[in-house]
């Protein structure tokens, strides 16, 4: 408990802050429920996550949280329309198989979709592979090509176009700079494609994006 | 921890309406409690036993008692289910033979046992009674009603029957209805007991009882609630007190000796009736016929409890699959649960064995429910 009392890694605290108090929040991948947690005492959120793994699921009810184990592409498709106000996926779009079934079924279930994922076309990574000629290697992706969970090769500018391909908006972003657990980081405003290491996106429904830019 | 059974009786005047039709009355039930009712009787939890148990679910009954309760791991001072904070209920069910109404009680018309004139009693029959134990208690809604097996259909009923009465449920182990599979274990344990001639048509009281029909019909349970994978680690082929084969039809092998063991040791305690008729009201359970009109996620469009479902992933008399079942009929209703599957070797057993994983979902889930009050 007590590594949660003290500040969460930077990227979660950015996502925190985009939700508002008292809503609906489903946590998809959620660990040991770090964010989960957060959000139910800073935030009063009503939360459920999803993980597969039996000893963080285990950790996570018994921090009394509400999650459920199982595999998220599947899961996600038991919630009636708009069951949350939010579905968080941090992390995890960049192992997903099947990104746009997993999308669109987000957007299903959710009034909002909060995306987080490394960015590959930040400088370092750009620059291995030019200088080096290699597949890219770095904090936030330390895999060798033949053993990563990372399947999919995701950039800001790529996610940008994906949602805009779905008929989908953004809402709001934040490239971010940080490293990979670091509870340190900035937003990253000049150049985020090239200098941002994480990518934030908060998506939704093309309807209601004037709504909520005038609000 | 030093416990009492006691008992209650209802419906002495006005008897209960099973189910099936029939009258029954007066009832009695056993049970047992641990912990104090707190002020405001908002601290109850009621535990359900599986197809063996009874209401002696943790303490002694003496000092010199030499077995404590099924679930003295689980339940106790400081255990996950901690009778410092709640107080925990446990009865003896209906058709049961440990000090509730049963098949081996006195039926009042003819003083004599009731053997199969004991009508068939169905899962929500023996929520009910439980219910009328619970209001004399003077509860009026319970904190957590918990329970693995069949005491997990009970768990279910409970939040479908009675949704405003049950705060939180953890059904363990269990399922909305029985497989074929289950259904058929069940009858094969039923025919050994009814194919014994000192059965007599289940009138044995005061007579040679058949023990050896009700012992192959615990040997068959026992198989169901192992695995595989549990048998091998536990007997494997090893032989019994011997080097090489008898050639003879003795027992050779330990499973063999185990399970013998197992059904003798089951005929001192349980009524053969008893067995039938709970083996019965298993088979009949079926939450998507009795609660959603042949859908689950109807069924379940009743509850408003707070779950916690747990599955273990060597269970093949209940597998994952069942308990899955549940938790998506759970969520397309919006309610409130968590899920987890439990590793273990032990198959459908896993439940009451020690678990360091199950006593910390279960401590975690109960404390979350006591923020919520």
């Amino acid at each position: 408990m007590d590594s949660e009392k003290r500040d969460i890694r930077f990227d979660l605290k950015i996502i925190a802050s985009w939700i508002e108090p008292g809503s609906r929040v489903l946590d998809l991948g959620c660990g040991e429920g770090t964010l989960l947690h957060y959000l139910r005492e800073h935030r009063q959120v009503v939360g459920t996550g999803i993980e597969q793994h039996e000893a963080e699921v285990a950790a996570c009810i018994a921090k009394g949280l509400t999650v459920l184990q199982g595999d998220l592409n599947q899961e996600v498709l038991d919630y009636p329309d708009r069951a949350f106000d939010y579905v968080i996926l941090s992390q995890t779009l960049q192992q997903v198989y099947r990104p746009r079934a997993l999308i669109t079924s987000l957007m299903r279930i959710g009034s909002r979709v909060i995306v987080s994922f490394p960015n590959f076309s930040h400088w370092s990574i750009r620059l291995q592979v030019l200088i080096k000629g290699m597949a890219p290697k770095n904090q936030q992706l330390p895999y060798d090509w033949y053993n990563s969970p990372n399947i999919r090769v995701i950039t800001l500018k790529d996610f940008r176009r994906f949602v805009g391909d779905l008929g989908f908006k953004v809402i709001d972003e934040a490239p971010i700079n940080t490293q990979n657990q670091d509870r340190y980081g900035s937003i990253v405003r000049f150049l985020p494609n090239l200098r941002a290491t994480y990518g934030i996106f908060m998506i939704g429904r093309g309807d209601e994006t004037k709504k909520c830019k005038e609000g | 921890m030093i416990v009492e059974k006691q008992f209650f009786t209802f419906a002495r005047n006005k008897p209960m309406v099973l189910e099936c039709g029939a009258r029954l009355g007066p009832v009695t039930i056993a049970y047992e409690t641990l912990g104090s009712l707190d002020e405001e009787r908002k601290n109850a939890i009621l535990v359900l036993h599986a197809l063996s148990g009874d209401s002696h679910m943790a303490g002694r009954y003496s000092e010199r008692d030499p077995k404590p309760g099924w679930w003295d791991i689980m339940i106790g001072p400081g255990k996950a289910i901690d009778t410092d904070r709640y107080f925990v209920v446990c009865s003896n069910i209906i058709g049961g033979c440990m000090g509730s109404t049963g098949p081996s009680s006195t039926n009042p018309s003819t003083r004599r046992p009731y053997g199969l004139d004991f009508p068939v009693v169905t899962i929500g029959d023996m929520v009910r009674a439980q219910k009328a134990l619970i209001k004399h208690l003077g509860i009026e809604r319970l904190f957590a009603v918990i329970g693995g097996s069949l005491g997990g259909m009970q768990v279910l009923e409970w939040s479908l029957r009675y949704p405003g009465m049950v705060r939180s449920a953890i059904p363990l182990a269990t399922t909305a209805r029985h497989s074929a599979l289950a259904i058929a274990f069940n009858e094969v344990a039923r025919q050994a007991i009814m194919a014994d001639p000192n059965w007599q048509g289940g009138n044995y009281y005061g007579g040679a009882r058949p023990n050896l029909g009700l012992a192959v019909a615990r040997m068959i349970g026992h198989i169901t609630y192992l695995s595989d994978e549990a048998m091998r680690r536990k007997f494997g082929r090893r032989l019994q007190d011997r080097t090489d084969l008898s050639f003879k039809l003795d027992v050779d092998f330990q499973v063999e000796s185990y399970l013998r063991y197992q059904g003798k040791k089951f005929v001192d305690r349980f009524d053969a009736n008893s067995f039938l008729y709970i083996t019965k009201a298993a088979d009949y359970f079926d939450v998507e016929e009795q609660h959603g009109g042949g859908s689950i996620v109807k069924a379940f469009s009743k509850a408003r409890a707070k779950f916690l479902v747990v599955s273990f992933t060597s269970d093949w008399l209940y597998p994952t699959y069942q308990s899955r079942e549940l938790v998506q009929a759970m969520k397309k209703n919006g309610l409130d649960v968590s899920f987890c599957e439990i590793e273990a070797d032990w198959g459908h057993d896993a439940f009451l064995l020690p678990n360091e994983r199950l006593s910390s979902l279960i401590k975690g889930f109960l404390e979350c429910v006591g923020r919520g009050l």
